[in-house]
């Protein structure tokens, strides 16, 4: 057996210890590991988006990052983006909007449109385009997607 | 249009509540196939064909065997033999027989990535290590991966096995071709006689994939005691549960499907392949055998549409009458007989009034994975063919495009070339809806830019399905039905349920069931789920409602006939009581009350669309950039307006890539060579604009809220509207799919000096 490497790592802002193998993505041990199967595997190359978590901020497809690496980093997930019992804005938004068809993709696509409104809270329809243009959905044709981060944008301000 | 009195009829329908399946779904809590965790569980992994074409000599798994961490292996000696034996899928039919071997090759692969081999091991890693030690002795041979390559006297034969079927008859030479299609209609040269403008022009497309972004997964448990339970992602349970019995040779009784949610299909997800593999994979070992796909594996295992070959010519007379149209189609099927070539040959001119037609249909076997439907299945080519030339006779006419089709379009009274009458449809409505749409008033102005127009026919089925629901005692309902949800259709079923029984969307809690909870239901497919699946709904509310005046009677002591129902609340006299209400005092009245519905509507709903595409073609890289982009589709009658917008939306963004990107690129071993996400280059949100749409409502005489199904219809126009549009950019006349910029380069500065 390949010698497993111990990791310390914070993940939707609690701290989290694992042993993966050097091989191992972070997807998959989010998934396999700790049992947090909404960052989804559309393609496991970085193509799809589908695995879309946050590191340090900057969103990444988790199937390009090694769990090795995430050695004292701050990891949020799909999982971590509700607070208590409310859904974040743009969760929300997606459900008001119909921005979801099959949903596999969905939980990329938040991911990637929290990690835009971060950054910039007013972004134009082409910011939205552009940040998107790393995810793919094969249902909705993008539309209400976009939709849905226009209005989660709003919705985030008057919250402000 | 709906007249808006119409409209108001209506409390739940026509109104947009939130998903029953969203919150889980926006939180990832929603369980996919590949999210399923059991005890014990372990992974699987299919070992495939690096050739397109070959004879299987040997395979030896003994070193794979003793590799530490392989758990069982397993071969075609494994599997039972199957004989011929044509199983229904609810959404075309198969043979067994060549579902066994294309689930796990038999003496020959035929197309790279075909299945030869499966293992299980303790983790995938491990399980993709020990295939490597799998020894497979092959023998090469000529592949074939062109349609029209392979319908040779001399091409490669797949299938020593396999004998052409035209007219009812069978020929004594086995051959690639298994079957020929032919309609026709009137007297063709009669017709051609009577034409004063005739175009006739070639077409080629090239496969495409369905794209759904969930790879297949299955999981399956083959017991102790024998009971096999499989946890997959499927459009249909029951077909899946039948393919699995019948490919392992026991009785369905024997096998549970439980469907997970489904991250899209688009009718690719109903021919099993991993199922009967974990399964058998299970029965080996002795603990759950979880099979996940790569992505690469589902392009070059799974999925593709038909490339196709299409001959189109269509005859008019000078006031702008069709009177002819003859189309020759030959699309592949893959390696396996029965693609998709029936429903595209009776749809090839199903958007026209045309007294005289005629169709012949090939379909086509080569080596490529075994082509499976992808919404509107042939729809698509054949609508890329006829609608492009329909543009160009309207040119040649000096008639508006969109006039032309007015003044030709099928009504209720066509006949269709393969023989069906339609009933009230609604294609008039959208031309009609096109030309009041502001896009169609708009100019569009600039330099390289032309409009295009384009429509589109989908037949729409019934099938059968079951629903059933338990009423609580708080008021609200559960309901379990059969259909999987692939697009929020526990939704619009549900709200159809609402509607009848009189309560709201969100008094009712739909659930999917398993194979073993709720009566059999046909797959989500054929655009029927919301038609079909949701008038079993609306019969389990009457079922439920009829009970409840029962119980009503039995609480005012009257007969239940002088139980009135007025606006959901069960009313004798000067007594009332509201659904809730009622459903408190179940208890003492009966005790729970339970409704079931199985319905098997017959024929099709008929759903047209028409689209109009805007581009841009940048005269130095001859890349086209849609600019505007409307949809107008008749749903007959739209239950959530939100989720029939997005499948118009989705439909025309999937229609959009295979007009202008998609395709498997073949080498000249036949092996794909772009089976990436990255290379085969799905649009991405910064490819498309806003796609409007625009709803027309032309209620289906056939269901009792008038719904036609809107899922297929929206992918079939993209192709030929685009076209159409390049022309009016270009002025030139794009014949082959897709419209890359290679390709619309060189036919930009074909007989030009470079």
């Amino acid at each position: 057996m390949v010698r497993k490497t111990h990791v310390a790592t914070t993940i939707n802002g609690e701290p989290v210890e694992f042993l993966c193998e050097a091989r191992q993505s972070l997807l998959e041990v989010l998934r396999e590991t700790l049992g947090l199967t909404g960052s989804k595997e559309g393609c496991n190359n970085g193509n799809c988006g589908a695995c879309t978590v946050l590191l340090d901020g900057q969103p990444v497809d988790s199937c390009l990052v090694l769990a090795v690496e995430v050695e004292g980093a701050q990891i949020t997930t799909i999982e971590g983006l509700s607070k208590d019992s409310h859904l974040h804005p743009i969760q929300q938004c997606f459900l008001e909007d119909a921005a979801l068809q099959c949903g596999i993709c969905t939980p990329g696509f938040i991911m990637s449109a929290k990690a835009l409104l971060d950054r910039d809270p007013n972004p134009s329809e082409h910011a939205i385009r552009f940040q998107l243009a790393g995810n793919l959905c094969r249902c909705t044709g993008y539309d209400k997607i976009i939709r849905a981060v226009q209005d989660s944008a709003k919705r985030m301000a008057g919250q402000k | 249009m709906t007249p808006k009195s119409e409209q108001k009829k209506y409390k739940v329908i026509g109104t947009r509540p939130i998903r029953h399946d969203g919150a889980d779904k926006v939180t990832g809590r929603a369980v996919y196939g590949a999210d399923l965790r059991l005890a014990g569980i372990v992974h699987g992994k299919i070992l495939r064909s690096p050739h397109a074409h070959a004879k299987v000599k040997s395979i030896d798994t003994s070193a794979a065997e003793k590799h530490p961490g392989v758990l069982a292996v397993v071969t075609r000696a494994d599997m039972p033999n199957l004989k011929d034996k044509i199983a229904d899928l609810g959404e075309g039919s198969v043979n067994l027989a060549h579902l066994g071997a294309n689930v796990l090759a038999h003496d020959k692969v035929l197309y790279k990535g075909h299945a030869v081999a499966a293992l299980a091991a303790v983790n995938p890693h491990v399980a993709e290590e020990a295939l490597k030690l799998i020894k497979v002795d092959y023998e090469v041979l000529p592949s074939v991966t062109w349609v029209m390559d392979a319908m040779k006297d001399d091409a490669p034969l797949l299938h020593n096995d396999v004998f052409t079927k035209s007219m009812g008859k069978r020929a004594s030479k086995p051959s690639n071709v298994p079957t020929h299609i032919h309609f026709e209609k009137g007297n063709i040269e009669e017709g051609f006689k009577a034409a004063d403008v005739i175009v006739e022009r070639e077409f080629k497309t090239a496969s495409v994939h369905q794209g759904y972004i969930e790879p297949h997964v299955s999981t399956a448990l083959w017991n102790q005691d024998g009971h096999v339970t499989v946890w997959t992602s499927t459009q249909g349970a029951f077909t899946a549960r039948a393919q699995t019995a019948e490919l392992l040779q026991i009785p369905v009784s024997q096998v549970t499907v439980v469907p997970c949610e489904i991250g899209g299909g688009f009718g690719g997800k109903i021919a099993v392949y991993l199922e009967p593999v974990a399964a058998m994979l299970s029965r080996k070992c002795g603990r759950p055998v979880k099979m996940v796909m790569t992505r690469e594996d589902v392009f070059e295992g799974t999925g593709p549409t038909p490339g196709s070959f299409m001959r189109v010519k269509l005859g008019a007379t000078k006031d702008g009458k069709l009177v002819a149209g003859e189309a020759w189609l030959a699309y592949d099927a893959g390696a396996f007989p029965g693609g998709v070539i029936g429903p595209g040959a009776m749809c090839v001119f199903s958007c026209y009034e045309l007294p005289h037609a005629k169709v012949d249909g090939y379909d086509v076997l080569d080596n490529k994975p075994k082509t499976q439907a992808y919404r509107a299945p042939g729809a698509t080519q054949a609508a890329f063919a006829c609608e492009t030339v329909i543009d160009e006779l309207a040119e040649k006419l000096e008639i508006d495009p969109l006039e032309f089709r007015l003044k030709n379009a099928a009504k209720e009274g066509t006949r269709r070339v393969d023989g069906p009458v339609y009933p009230r449809v609604g294609l008039v409505e959208t031309l009609e809806a096109a030309k009041n749409s502001p896009h169609w008033k708009s100019k569009l102005e600039g330099k390289h830019r032309g409009r295009g127009i384009a429509s589109g026919y989908w037949f729409n089925i019934g099938l059968k399905s079951s629903v059933a629901a338990n009423v609580n005692n708080d008021g609200t309902v559960s309901l379990i039905e059969g259909s999987t949800d692939i697009g929020g259709t526990r939704t619009s079923i549900a709200m159809q349920f609402a509607e009848t029984l009189g309560i709201t969307a969100e008094a009712v809690h739909p659930r999917v069931g398993d194979t073993d909870s709720v009566g059999y239901t046909d797959v989500t497919g054929g655009s029927r789920t919301t038609f079909a699946t949701g008038l079993a709904a609306h019969e389990v509310a009457l079922d439920i409602q009829r009970q409840m005046r029962e119980r009503a009677a039995i609480l005012w002591e009257c007969d239940a006939s002088q139980v009135q129902v007025e606006d959901g609340a069960y009313c004798h006299k000067d007594k009332r009581l509201t659904f809730a209400e009622l459903a408190g005092q179940l208890g003492h009245t009966g005790g729970p009350v339970v409704g079931r519905a199985t319905v098997s509507p017959e024929g099709a709903s008929n759903a047209f669309g028409t689209h109009l595409v805007d581009v841009e073609v940048d005269p130095d890289t001859a890349k086209v950039t849609i600019l505007r982009y409307t949809a107008i589709q008749d749903a007959g009658r739209a239950i959530h307006p939100s989720y029939v917008e997005g499948q118009m939306q989705g439909g025309a963004v999937q229609g959009i890539g295979w007009a202008l990107n998609e395709e498997y690129v073949y080498s000249d071993q036949g092996r794909m060579e772009n089976a990436s996400y990255l290379d085969y280059r799905m649009p991405t949100a910064l490819d498309v604009p806003a796609i409007e749409t625009i709803i027309v409502e032309v209620p289906n005489p056939a269901h009792p809220y008038g719904v036609r199904g809107v899922g297929e219809t929206p992918i079939i126009a993209p192709p030929a509207a685009i076209a159409n549009a390049i022309y009016a950019a270009t002025g030139v006349r794009m014949t082959e799919l897709p419209m890359s910029p290679p390709r619309l380069w060189a036919a930009m500065t074909k007989g030009k000096q470079s």
